[in-house]
């Protein structure tokens, strides 16, 4: 058995060309393994050209043990390793015999059974719109799948990222040629198809993750249909936006949301500020309303208490209260206006009073307590025939006579 | 014995030889045709060992798994006479090898062109009878169904199943799209007038009220204050008539005077007098 371990050992490296056999134990089994199957498979023919160089082995022992070590190599070198998350399929005479979960396996040397190994625990996935760069920072978008047209004929921008497994190894390998360029080919057919169905604007918006779940069910029918062998684990609707021809537009559509709300929104500042500025002043005006109020009364109050005491001195004596009063009020009135005394009786008399140049010295208006047959003009260059009278100005005599 | 053994060598090489060129192997994927002399004696083989008689039997071997056909896009008429570009892909696999052996005469390219022949008729025709709108939503499915059943009839001859025909891309010519976009950008410059306007209807309207209200407030304060004020005058005259009215006469003396002098008296007064009132009585003459 020494050399049989060695032999293995030196097989088994380049072979397989990864790490050499676990143990003992494992090795042990595989060689059981092997005999069994040995045994089964090529019941008596072999046993037979077995026995016939048993029979030669004291004539040429040399050239049987050769040919004994040829043997044994030949048939170490069924021997392969399947990596976990890795299937192997087995094949014999191309037929399929059997598919082996991972570990290390063995299998008949090589023009008999054939082994593939494949991994069926990786994420594969495909790109359809865009291929994301090495880095997986950038993407280039591919227009001629990502362009595609939605229900409503508008033209808008999806990329979309499959992700998915090997579900049936022995499927994956069998039923179909290229199984992930059919998967793309799929995947791209069902998205569009998805699109095609419905609108824009809820692609865009609201609708991601219902296009999201439409596509993934209806790949996984399609793939399932050619017995692929895959399964879809994740669909992702990486962007979904107008294309960049439109950008703008929709860009300012949403913009124009903002604008709505930005004019409701300076209305209703303006609205808060003059109703209440308004009820301010209304209750302003009611205030200033309540004080004249008030104040009328207080004062219609006084003024008749005033007049009422006045009366009753002035029925007691009326004749003297009454030419004092009068005096008085006039003699008030007189002493602090500035005035003309005429007296003057002829009708035909005109005379000419420069009133505004009065008025310059002495105030603003004026009043006239005149006699009917006198008039009074003021243009300057109006022909006034007079004659002289008595005039009293409160300062210059400038009447003219002609 | 060492004498014999390169014959036994010779023997077991050739037997070797002979045994090599009887037997075959029929792959999983493989869909195999057996010829004795040029004509098929066996097809649809089970994967797996087989013998055949060398120099007599002949083997030929094809794909036996799902192929897929995916012509390069075209151009379609629709109902409404628009072009659209057209991409499907056809997915087929050998059925029954002997019969697509004879009707593609061994080459299996054959089969593409006219599949791709067949399919592109079947899709003319379906489209004219449908709007751009009906294909790029409900029409892929339901075409479909028909492409694939009728391509179908057309596979049995051939020795072929075909799996599906499926529509992947519709798009509009280039020139088509760039006035789609100019529509999309219409239609989004519409929707952006309309919520800019209707900002401005709702802003308009606050603000009306708003101006409304103060109006109203100002009004009813106009009002209010009015009473008031009538309310105060009433009552101060009633006040002044209850007092004035216990002596007439000496109410409008009184009041005359007070009028004067409130009126007259200022000082910016200016008065031509004649001095023939009571108050020069005593301004011209001595006595009476």
């Amino acid at each position: 058995m020494s050399w049989d371990d060695s032999d293995k050992e030196k097989k088994n490296d380049p072979w397989s060309g990864r790490k050499k056999e676990q143990g003992p134990p494992d090795l042990d089994e595989v060689v059981r393994a092997m005999q069994e199957k040995l045994g089964g498979l090529f019941g008596g023919g072999k046993k037979g050209t077995g026995g016939k160089k048993v029979s030669g082995a004291p004539l040429g022992g040399g050239l049987i043990l050769l040919f004994v070590v040829a043997v044994v190599i030949w048939f170490a070198s069924g021997i392969y390793i399947v990596d976990e998350g890795n299937r192997g399929i087995v094949l014999r005479f191309g037929k399929y015999v059997e598919t082996t979960l991972p570990g290390p396996h063995w299998r008949l040397p090589t023009p008999i059974e054939k082994a593939v190994v494949i991994n069926v625990d990786k994420e594969r996935f495909v790109e359809i719109g865009y291929r994301s760069a090495q880095n997986r920072q950038s993407a280039t978008s591919i227009r001629k799948e990502a362009l595609m047209l939605t229900d409503d004929e508008n033209i808008i921008d999806v990329r979309l990222a499959v992700q998915y497994r090997i579900k049936n190894a022995q499927e994956y390998l069998f039923n179909v040629r290229n199984p992930d360029l059919t998967l793309k080919q799929a995947a791209e057919s069902a998205l569009r198809s998805v699109i095609g169905k419905n609108k824009m604007d809820f692609v865009l918006t609201e609708g991601r993750s219902e296009v999201v779940a439409t596509v993934q069910k209806s790949l996984q029918e399609m793939i399932d249909l050619y017995g692929v062998g895959l399964v879809i684990s994740s669909v992702n609707l990486v962007e979904a936006q107008p294309p960049e021809e439109v950008q703008g537009a929709f860009s300012d559509a949403i913009k124009s949301r903002e604008d709505k709300q930005r004019y409701i929104n300076e209305a209703e500042a303006y609205a808060n500020e003059v109703v209440p500025k308004a009820r301010g002043a209304a209750s302003r005006i009611i205030q200033e309303a309540e004080a004249y109020q008030e104040r009328v009364k207080a004062e219609s109050v006084g003024d008749a208490s005033r007049f009422d005491q006045i009366r009753t001195v002035y029925e007691a004596a009326p004749e003297v209260t009454r030419r004092r009063l009068y005096m008085e009020t006039m003699e008030e009135v007189l002493g602090n206006t500035s005035k003309v005394i005429m007296d003057v009786k002829d009708g035909n008399n005109m005379m000419y009073l420069p009133i505004d140049k009065l008025l310059e010295s002495s105030g603003q208006t004026s009043t006239t307590i005149s006699s009917e047959s006198n008039r009074f003009v003021t243009p300057a260059n109006q022909a006034v025939p007079a004659t002289s009278g008595r005039e009293t100005s409160y300062r210059d005599r400038t009447a003219r006579v002609r | 014995m060492l004498k014999v053994n390169p014959v036994i060598l010779f023997v077991i090489v050739a037997a070797l030889f002979v045994a090599s060129m009887a037997v075959f192997t029929v792959d999983q994927r493989e869909k195999v045709i057996v010829f004795r002399l040029g004509e098929i004696v066996r097809a649809n083989l089970e994967p797996g060992l087989h013998w055949k008689y060398p120099f007599i039997n002949k083997v030929r071997k094809y794909d036996g798994r799902i192929q897929t056909l995916d012509s390069p896009p075209e151009r379609f008429l629709t109902n409404e006479k628009k072009n659209v570009i057209v991409d499907t892909y056809v997915k087929w696999r050998i059925t029954d090898v002997g019969t697509f052996y004879r009707s593609v005469a061994g080459d299996p390219r054959q089969v593409d062109t006219r599949l791709n022949q067949f399919v592109k008729d079947e899709i003319r025709a379906a489209f004219s009878k449908q709007t751009i709108k009906e294909l790029i939503s409900t029409g892929r499915d339901l075409i479909r169904s028909s492409l694939v059943e009728n391509t179908n009839k057309l596979g049995k001859g051939l020795g072929i199943e075909v799996l599906d025909v499926r529509i992947k891309r519709i798009d509009l010519p280039a020139e088509v799209s760039a006035s789609v976009y100019k529509r999309m950008e219409s239609e989004r410059e519409r929707v952006a007038r309309e919520f800019r306007s209707k900002g401005a209807e709702a802003a308009e309207k606050i603000r009306a009220n708003a101006d409304k209200q103060r109006e109203i407030i100002m009004a009813e304060a106009y009002g209010k204050s009015q009473e008031l004020r009538g309310n105060g005058d009433a009552q101060a005259s009633h006040t002044y008539a209850t007092a004035y009215n216990k002596n007439k006469e000496f109410f409008s003396f009184y009041r005359s005077l007070s009028a004067y002098r409130k009126s007259m008296g200022s000082g910016k007064d200016f008065m031509v007098l004649e001095p023939n009132s009571d108050f020069f009585k005593y301004f011209k003459q001595e006595t009476q």
